[in-house]
């Protein structure tokens, strides 16, 4: 009883969280970018322009929705739901924190249940421990190309399906490097389980980033493309593609493209502290509590986030044929020889 | 080897579409429709594009979305009254229009403008000309999805504006220049932002240059991409960067000097490739060299201070409204000049160097109040032209930068 709602409880917490997250980042783009551009920023809604996230929900909700001429009406609404809901899947394995252990309670007299028992468990900060969570969040994120595609071919419209189409080919290109990169993390930690592979990483000189330093590169390379992100980001282009593959969306459908793309960053952002800086743990301090070491998690992972705002607002785009040339004639390559080299030293016992 | 008009003109619409059937790699061409309201089409450009896949078979560059009839209009307003339109043509450089509007009414009237006024005019191309490239540095940079640098540019480009706003009155469409010189001269504060501006400027250039040369994307972006050779350039006659880029040293401020720029020490850059790349670095250059100019213009003015800088022939030129008040001959002046400003009976066409090119103003009088026939040779166009053959085999991604470089402005290809 106790396991259920702890589980529901932590589902409301971290999804929650990571909505708010994904709506603060609009936020956070916006102000970075100003900063960047000697400009203000929002600065209207709220003190520091705090509320300016929710100002656009609610003007989101009241536009028009629109659904083109021509288009594939079903395929049309699900897009954006498959766009968005892997973004927020791939969460639940993500280990935000060590252990809490919840002191017992006492006996509670609840409706349905009768008389039950509440606390005195010792649970983890994360939806769920898959003992394959890096399998589960490959499979899972790669399913959001779906949405993508999808939505860029019902829309009927050119630029869309073009979109759709860069899309594709650069998210299957890029997947491969993500993965191989990653390769070598589980041939050093021999485990699938992100939250072993977390711990794995005590020290800070334990750190996956000082032993894989090439693969940390080509991960942040690949989560960029994977993204749709500056300066890979061909599915929207708007100088050529208008929008891209949302060129027809409008109102709350466009504002979940924009949230799962949110949603994917965040995610992508905690995986790559998870893989390579050592996840929620705090450095200089093996043994943190719970409430040190998710702030140390969160901490991190804004700087990934910073990143990302930062490498849009600064540089040129790249042009398609050569972002498939720096997929497949270098970063996979790379990738390959990373993994070539770590599974020579694995086998020669080097670690 | 190069394309002629009449090789293109040739080139049936179609015929793409039929060469790729024939291809069994290769399905149907899609026809994209680019513009006229698209974000990288710089105004009111259509391109229909031909596409397989993201390469472009073939390019129809469609212009007119912005024609306003302004040769039309000028000859139904009359000779004086055409100046505020003038800036609307190239709006990202209105002075320099204004002043080859003046040039050819001068040179039909056979007015001599004084030196200060002509020193004034130099100053104000100048500035124009910066101003116009940072246009274009800004918004190929925005295409390109260097948006941070789009607002480095307009930041100088703001300080331009100040400037002018203080000296003309107005930050855009400024008319500020008369028939025999400019209305008023320029006084301290202006001077005062233009010499603190200058200052800073060169230092500015650098920065975009440090932001953008070396900059991998960028030159992958720009490198080999729209090769414009020799010959091309002058069959097409392209102009202004486009064609220095191209290898050719053509400046009009150096082979046919006017408003005396023979006096200034300046350079003419040359490109080697004739790319997007050389095409953007000669731009960057001239932005230098125009800042140069300045700086010489500014002593200059410094060392004819107090002198006259509008013509005092009352035929063609105002009096002072202090002077109409009181004297019943300038009122007679005024009026004759305001409601029937006639030029002799002839024909006059002075090209100027714009920042796009050889822009000219081609005037024809009967003698009458109103010209007969007036023909604006704008740049713009003749950098359109080019779209079709340079895009053509080339990626989507390459239009835009392609756009970028060529740097035409819609009000002005339309007119």
């Amino acid at each position: 009883m106790t396991v259920t709602l702890v589980t529901l409880l932590k589902i409301l917490v971290i999804y929650g969280g990571l909505i708010n997250v994904a709506a603060l980042m609009t936020l956070a783009e916006r102000k970075v970018s100003a900063w960047m551009q000697f400009r203000i920023g929002p600065n209207r809604v709220g003190p520091w322009g705090v509320l300016q996230p929710l100002a656009d929900g609610v003007k989101f909700i009241f536009k028009e929705e629109f659904t083109p001429e021509g288009a594939n009406k079903f395929l049309f609404r699900i897009a954006p739901m498959l766009s968005a809901v892997p973004a927020m899947l791939t969460v639940a394995v993500l280990p935000l924190a060590g252990d809490i252990a919840i002191p017992k309670l006492g006996t509670f007299d609840l409706p349905f249940f009768g008389p039950t028992e509440l606390g005195g468990i010792t649970t983890n900060l994360s939806i769920t421990d898959l003992d394959i969570s890096v399998l589960f969040v490959l499979a899972v994120s790669g399913l959001s190309i779906y949405g993508i595609i999808l939505g860029g071919w019902a829309s009927n419209s050119k630029y869309s399906l073009l979109g759709a189409l860069r899309a594709s080919a650069q998210m299957i290109s890029y997947e491969l490097t993500l993965m191989l990169s990653l390769l070598s993390i589980v041939v050093m930690t021999g485990s699938l389980d992100l939250r072993e592979i977390a711990t794995s990483q005590a020290t800070i000189g334990q750190w996956h980033i000082w032993t894989q330093p090439l693969a940390f590169i080509l991960f942040v390379v690949a989560t960029f493309a994977e993204t749709n992100r500056h300066p890979f980001d061909f599915a929207e282009c708007e100088p050529e593609l208008v929008g891209g593959f949302h060129t027809e969306y409008s109102s709350m459908k466009f504002a979940l493209f924009f949230m799962g793309e949110y949603c994917a960053m965040a995610v992508m952002s905690g995986l790559t502290v998870t893989f390579f800086l050592g996840g929620f743990g705090v450095p200089f301090w093996p043994d943190a509590p719970w409430f040190v070491e998710l702030p140390a998690f969160l901490a991190k992972t804004a700087f990934f986030l910073f990143l990302f705002i930062w490498v849009r607002w600064t540089l040129p785009r790249f042009r398609f044929d050569q972002l498939m040339g720096l997929s497949w004639k270098w970063l996979l390559n790379l990738a390959l020889f990373n993994l070539f080299l770590t599974g020579l030293a694995s086998a020669l016992g080097w670690f | 080897m190069s394309t002629t008009r009449s090789q293109v003109f040739e080139y049936e619409r179609g015929a793409a579409a039929q060469e790729l059937k024939d291809d069994p790699l290769h399905g149907e061409a899609m026809v994209l429709n680019m513009g006229p309201q698209h974000p990288a089409t710089h105004g009111v450009l259509r391109l229909v594009v031909t596409l397989d896949g993201e390469t472009m078979r073939d390019v129809d560059a469609d212009v007119g979305y912005l024609h306003r009839g302004k040769e039309k209009t000028c000859e139904s307003l009359g000779w004086a009254k055409f100046f505020p339109h003038t800036d609307r043509l190239d709006y990202v450089q209105p002075l320099a229009n204004n002043i080859a509007y003046a040039l050819s009414i001068e040179k039909l009237a056979g007015i001599q403008v004084p030196e200060r006024g002509q020193i004034l005019r130099v100053l104000l191309m100048e500035v124009s000309r910066i101003a116009a490239h940072l246009i274009y540095l800004g918004t190929t940079c925005i295409d390109l999805g260097a948006i941070t640098m789009f607002f480095a540019c307009f930041k100088e480009r703001e300080t331009i504006y100040n400037f002018l706003d203080a000296y003309t009155g107005h930050r855009m469409n400024n008319t500020y220049v008369r028939i025999g010189g400019v209305y008023a001269d320029l006084d301290e504060t202006s001077t005062g932002i233009l010499r603190t501006w200058l200052k800073d400027f060169p230092r500015a250039v650098d920065t975009f240059e440090k932001f953008l040369t070396g900059n991998r994307i960028w030159y992958d972006r720009n490198r080999n991409i729209g090769i414009i050779d020799r010959q091309m350039a002058l069959d097409w006659s392209l102009n202004g960067p486009n064609l220095r880029g191209a290898g050719v040293d053509a400046d009009l401020r150096k082979l046919e000097p006017y408003s005396g720029y023979e006096r200034y020490d300046f350079e003419v850059p040359v490109g080697t490739v004739g790319d997007c790349y050389d095409r953007y670095l000669v731009r960057v250059e001239e932005m230098r060299q125009s800042a140069r100019i300045c700086v010489q213009a500014l002593d200059l003015l410094e060392k004819t201070k107090g002198g006259e800088f509008l013509s005092e022939d009352r035929r063609y030129v105002l009096p002072p409204k202090g002077d109409v008040h009181r004297s019943m001959e300038e009122l007679i002046f005024q009026f004759k000049i305001v409601t029937d400003l006639r030029l002799p009976k002839g024909e006059a066409y002075v090209p100027i160097e714009s920042s796009k090119g050889e822009l000219g103003f081609y005037l024809v009088s009967d003698g009458t109040a109103k010209p007969q026939r007036c023909h604006i040779r704008a740049p713009g166009l003749m950098n359109v032209q080019a779209i079709p053959i340079l895009s053509r085999g080339r990626l989507l991604s390459d239009m835009v930068s392609l756009i970028g470089s060529l740097d035409f402005v819609m009000g002005e290809v339309d007119r």
